[in-house]
């Protein structure tokens, strides 16, 4: 094994390398992926988490409705009638034999949690509680809603967060927060560690390391509205494009129906699940005209697309770009024991009490299909779909296993996140009993990091990095968002490559190096704009409508050509595509109706 | 004129020799933002230097703590206009060191939550597929303290804190007693190990301070009542 001192490590104009860690594993990322790998692989191996921010601040601690298992605790229900449901919810994109792990292996992850001590809501006879949410179903689609959904109050994320963060406490696993992961270091297809910045300090320190797992979230930031945190800018996907590797079904992006209006902020699914109504300007739950069965608890592409349709054709309240979710004849007793956090935020952002009033919503950016293809036990794929990558895997909403298509369910995602987080501890446990040596280290192994970070810190362009941010976002969601159409999608190829140029000429305010905020959204900002590309090609590429992603010229879904994974490389500043075969076991695609 | 006048309590750690200084910011401030709001548009559109801790804007990852017209409270969440004036003197969170701006270190509080031992310890075997029961009378005795999003209001606000850093802190307590009230904790007195200490539970002089700043209406003077009881109950059983 080589040793490698910082000294040996190649410097870049003054910043050199702080210092060197030595960690089994290394897991970038402390939401409910990250943290669940993390509990797994340290009941055996010496476990390092990075996360940029402190774990418990993590986009998942945001989650509110629930996560699905069929426990049948309130009600029958079946893996099967689960399956069935995912399956057809991802507009048959989803890979089935993935799916059948979630379904199978949920109820084993949800009573988990409970033994590590999550608080979840209890049925009267002291079981986990179970709520509907939108997409899950009785029967193969055959009977009505299924209380499938366990819930602790609509605080869900937060106490699933929380609780795993407290066993990893428990098993000593050691934090590194306020950690900015700034690349990866592959050679020859065997991964060795990362590099990141130690964001407090200042400083750029090498992560050297027998396996490597990304558990690094989603990428909402990318849009003007949306439900995701400021962090929420989808490093991850661009240090594995960085690093050679492709992205997959990228250009599914789900849209969430009720965003707190103007703040993009979720008002979640529990609010329709308890038996919200949404509205148009003439009172009418307009959702009788699209799905007549299913009504407001249709899958979340659907109501959003109708909800759009409102809007454009003149019908949104007032005729502005808003409809109304109504909870008021729930009463306030239901509201405030089921919904207490939704009643908390209309109120704090938009000063509505919704036992009184109906909540003024639009639809949100919420949640990326796609990501890192990665198999079964989340090892990532080097050619998106036969060769792997020694020692790397992701999971979570970075990753693509692909478990939800071209369209995820709600609670279907806590649940990837937490179930595939766990079964990439167990493979990277496995790996790690034949793997007992770290790999080599590179000289230059931080190079390009400390480039890139010297590269910010002394730009001295014109343009500001926030309104270049805000260009983006607004371009996005009007000409990639829930309707697209592939005049728009050209001309926004053309306005990203303008927005590259600025890109090059920034100029940042802070240039101190302990805690500089002015660098971090400069380096989110390179990242954004990297993998955006990938999003609005693969829009551009596919000519069809499926799931998420709708194509005005395209409206009907084309399973002849297009029942397939896009697989997207960066090379040279083009995009290459390729394709890879959907898993198919037991459901047939059939035409999705609710 | 602008409509506002942002008053802000600076500090670059490069810049020793300026030390600690206010910084004046114009903004018309518009209905509908948040301090946060209002925050981002000074870092976004004048000075990109300005320096706060902020993530998912909605009151739930506990990241943007600070202190506004001298109350603690979460930026994210706060509406501006409510506030009723037109100077607005943001700073830091009382009694941490700070880093940079309005960024403080929150080591003494991650400190004293690994004290409590913040995880639910059980000694009885766990039974196979299936969860363990808990009545929804049981579940109901930690409403109030599962809540809590770390955010260091609470334990800032705290004169005891301010006197002695090590001090365990309401968070710290409160955290205590989501496990000690939980009905399928069976280590009470490990969770309360710490707490019989002169940095622990007998240092809170019933100020409460702390139940004013949390943001979050959670009650950790009443937590500490109770974990008052039960250390004597172990002490004397
Ligand atoms: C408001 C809201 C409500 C939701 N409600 C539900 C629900 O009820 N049910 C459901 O199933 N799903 C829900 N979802 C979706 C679900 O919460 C997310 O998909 C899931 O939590 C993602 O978890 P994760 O572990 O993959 O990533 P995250 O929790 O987003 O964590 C990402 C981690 O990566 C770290 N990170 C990222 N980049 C870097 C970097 N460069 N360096 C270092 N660290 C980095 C971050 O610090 C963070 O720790 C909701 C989503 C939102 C936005
Ligand atoms: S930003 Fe998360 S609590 Fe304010």
């Amino acid at each position: 094994m080589a040793t490698i001192d910082p000294e040996t490590i190649h410097d870049v104009e003054g910043i050199g390398v702080h210092n060197i860690h030595r960690h089994d594993v290394v897991i970038v990322g402390a939401g409910l992926a990250g943290l669940r790998a993390a509990v797994e692989a340290s009941e055996e191996y010496d476990v390092a988490v990075i996360s940029k921010v402190f774990p418990t601040r993590s986009h998942s601690g945001g989650a509110q409705g629930g996560i699905a298992a069929s426990l049948s605790n309130e009600e029958e229900d079946h893996l099967e009638w689960h399956m069935f449901d995912t399956v057809k919810g991802s507009d048959y994109l989803g890979d089935q034999d993935a799916i059948e792990i979630l379904v199978k292996e949920a109820p084993v992850v949800v009573r988990e949690f409970e033994h590590f001590g999550a608080p979840f809501s209890r049925t009267p006879e002291g079981r986990i509680a179970q709520r509907k949410f939108g997409g899950h179903t009785k029967d193969f689609g055959r009977g009505g809603p299924v209380l499938r959904a366990c819930y602790a109050a609509d605080r869900t994320g937060h106490v699933l967060l929380h609780t795993l963060y407290e066993v990893c406490i428990r098993n000593g696993v050691r934090f590194y927060p306020e950690f900015y992961a700034l690349s990866l270091i592959i050679r020859d297809n065997i991964c060795r560690g990362i590099v990141g910045w130690d964001v407090i300090n200042g400083g750029i320190h090498v992560f050297h390391a027998k396996a490597v797992m990304f558990g690094t979230g989603g990428y909402g930031r990318v849009y003007k509205i949306t439900s995701n945190a400021l962090s929420g800018t989808g490093d991850g996907l661009s240090l594995v494009l960085r690093a050679g590797l492709p992205l997959e079904d990228m250009e599914f992006v789900q849209f969430h129906p009720t965003g707190l209006y103007q703040q993009g902020i979720l008002v979640s699914e529990a609010a329709r699940g308890e038996g919200g109504y949404i509205i148009n300007d003439t009172g009418e739950r307009f959702m009788e005209r699209y799905a007549p069965e299913k009504m407001e608890l249709a899958p979340r592409d659907l109501v959003s697309r109708s909800e759009q349709t409102e809007i454009n054709e003149g019908r949104g309240i007032g005729g502005k770009d808003y409809v109304h979710l109504d909870l008021r004849h729930l009463g306030s007793e239901k509201i405030m024991k089921q919904l207490p956090q939704i009643h908390e935020l209309a109120w704090k952002f938009l000063h509505v009490d919704c036992i009184k009033e109906p909540i003024p919503i639009q639809p949100t950016a919420h949640y990326s299909m796609g990501g890192i293809p990665v198999d079964k036990d989340c090892q990532v794929f080097a050619d998106g779909k036969k060769e792997m990558v020694q020692g790397f895997y992701a999971a979570g909403e970075c990753a693509c296993v692909s478990v939800h298509g071209a369209n995820r369910l709600g609670t279907n995602s806590l649940l990837e996140a937490s179930l595939f987080g766990r079964r990439a501890g167990k493979a990277i446990r496995r790996f790690l009993g034949v793997q007992r040596e770290f790999p080599d280290l590179p000289p230059d192994a931080a190079s390009s990091a400390i480039e890139e970070v010297e590269r910010l810190l002394s730009s001295s362009g014109t343009e500001r990095v926030s309104s270049i941010r805000e260009t983006l976002q607004e371009k996005m969601s009007l000409e990639c968002g829930i309707f697209r159409e592939a005049d728009q999608l050209q001309r926004l190829k053309k306005e990203l490559r303008t927005l590259e140029e600025r890109f090059r000429n920034i100029k940042i305010d802070d240039r101190s190096k302990r805690f500089n905020v002015d660098l971090l959204e400069a380096l989110e900002l390179g990242h954004m704009l990297d993998f955006t590309e990938i999003i609005v090609e693969g829009a551009l590429n596919r000519k069809e409508s499926r799931g998420a992603h709708y194509r005005t010229d395209f409206p009907k879904r084309n399973d002849g050509d297009w029942l397939k994974h896009t697989l997207a490389w960066k090379k040279d500043g083009e995009i290459i595509f390729d394709y890879k075969p959907v898993v198919i076991t037991r459901f047939q695609p059939k035409e999705r109706t609710y | 004129m602008a409509t506002h006048a942002f008053k802000i309590n600076r500090y670059n750690p490069d810049d020793e020799r300026r030390g600690h200084y206010m910084q004046e910011y114009p903004l018309d401030v518009q209905k509908g933002w948040t301090i946060l709001d209002c925050l981002n548009e000074i870092k976004w559109k004048q000075d990109g230097s300005l320096t706060f801790r902020r993530s998912c804007r909605s009151g739930i990852c506990g990241s943007c703590a600070m202190t506004v017209n001298g109350v603690n409270m979460l930026a994210c969440e706060t509406q501006a206009l409510t506030l009723k004036s037109s100077t607005i003197v943001v700073e830091p969170l009382r009694g941490y060191p700070v880093i940079k701006d309005l960024v403080v270190d929150l080591e003494p509080l991650v400190e004293s939550l690994y004290a409590v031992k913040p995880y639910l310890i059980t000694k009885t075997p766990l039974p196979t597929d299936q969860e363990r029961f808990q009545s929804p009378e049981e579940r109901a005795k930690i409403d109030g303290l599962y809540e809590c999003i770390l955010c260091g209001a609470c334990t800032s606000s705290c004169p005891s804190f301010w006197a002695d850093k090590k001090y365990i802190g309401p968070h710290g307590f409160l955290k205590a007693y989501r496990f000690v009230a939980d009905s399928r904790d069976e280590g009470t007195r490990e969770h309360l190990e710490a707490l019989d200490d002169k940095h622990g539970l007998w240092r809170c002089h019933t100020i409460f301070n702390c139940v004013e700043a949390c943001p979050k209406d959670l009650n950790p003077t009443k937590a500490i009542s109770e974990l008052k009881k039960e250390l004597v109950r172990e002490k004397i059983g």
